[in-house]
């Protein structure tokens, strides 16, 4: 006897990941899901971020990582709220993770979650963590044959940061390529060039977050 | 990717599908996977026989049909197979392109006795 099931094997994650949307969405919290490889620069770009922008919006961060709190601390170092969510070996954070710190928040009091995902060019880009948008960090370091390599993340992404440029001319990273590669997965994203050690293009970063942030309390038009 | 969380949600789906028609035995459990879906088939198999051990589910054929990744251009209308994973209209080159298929992680049907 057959018997149609027709059910997407991660339903369970993405009905907590559109509950948690409806909460922040009442809560007018605008949320990313930052994604990229370990060493890739995320944590070095919430600092930058969190430095320029803190006395504008109130932002908190939460950090998944297999193990210890060491972003956490880096994080904490800056005086936003920030909870780490270990994983233990899990290889990316889901929407149930994501609901069992929502209480360590005062999300009445926020405008920005930053949500720094385990760092993965490849399992994140599968799950659906109650965010707005996914934002993928790739560095200069890492060669520009990766967005083909790893277009989900690139195609899932509504902004992707290209972070160490300074460091361009010691690599032979073609930026061109590069960025020829990224919009032809994800025609129109949002493609930012910056770096985190040096602060070359973070001013283009940051006033697109907070264009996103006015976008979503419906103060501006998409 | 991790094929064994993935096997498990299937065990998970296909267990409570089973319970639900009073079923005994589930002989095949067929699969469609996105072209555009980052898990690995033969790995997936391999996870789901070994959680399945012991249960109703304990030797049954998981048939897997990859979906192919299919964009259609909202401009020109002109569907097409999505090519190294270029999102470009190859008609009229247009960047406004709907996702047909090709991400998909479903499990269709059960063959159950």
């Amino acid at each position: 006897m057959q018997i149609k099931v027709m059910t997407n094997i991660l339903e369970r994650n993405d009905q907590v990941a559109a509950a948690l949307q409806e909460r922040f969405k009442k809560a007018g919290i605008f949320v990313i899901n930052l994604l990229g490889s370990p060493g890739c620069g995320k944590t070095s770009l919430l600092e930058k971020t969190i430095k320029a922008l803190k006395e504008t919006l109130s932002i908190a961060v939460i950090e998944g990582d297999l193990f210890t709190a060491k972003d956490a601390e880096r994080i904490e170092q800056h005086g936003v709220p920030v909870v780490q969510i270990n994983t233990g070996g899990g290889c990316h954070l889901d929407a149930n993770m994501i609901q069992g710190v929502l209480d360590c928040l005062d999300l009445g009091e926020l405008d920005i979650i930053v949500i720094e995902n385990v760092g993965n060019l490849v399992c994140p880009a599968e799950f659906n963590i109650g965010e707005d948008c996914k934002v993928t960090v790739l560095s200069i370091t890492e060669g520009d044959d990766k967005p083909l390599k790893y277009p989900l993340i690139f195609k899932q992404a509504s902004a992707v940061i290209l972070n160490k440029v300074d460091l361009l001319p010691y690599t032979n990273f073609d930026l061109k390529a590069a960025e020829k590669d990224i919009t032809a997965i994800h025609p129109g994203v949002t493609l930012v060039p910056v770096s985190c050690q040096t602060g070359e293009g973070l001013e283009a970063w940051f006033n697109w977050l907070i264009k996103q942030v006015q976008i979503k309390k419906g103060k501006e038009s998409k | 990717m991790h094929e064994m969380s993935i096997a498990q949600g299937i065990l998970d789906i296909v267990l409570k599908t089973a319970a639900e028609h009073n079923a005994v035995k589930i002989s095949c459990i067929k699969l469609l996977i996105g072209q555009m879906t980052q898990v690995e088939p033969e790995s997936l198999k391999f996870g789901f026989a070994a959680l399945a051990a012991n249960t109703i589910a304990d030797g049954a054929v998981v048939d897997i049909t990859i979906i192919p990744l299919v964009g259609k251009c909202n401009t020109c209308g002109q569907q097409f197979t999505v090519e190294r994973y270029s999102f470009l209209c190859p008609l009229c080159h247009s960047a406004n392109i709907l996702v047909v298929s090709g991400r998909e992680l479903a499990v269709d049907y059960l063959e159950v006795e």
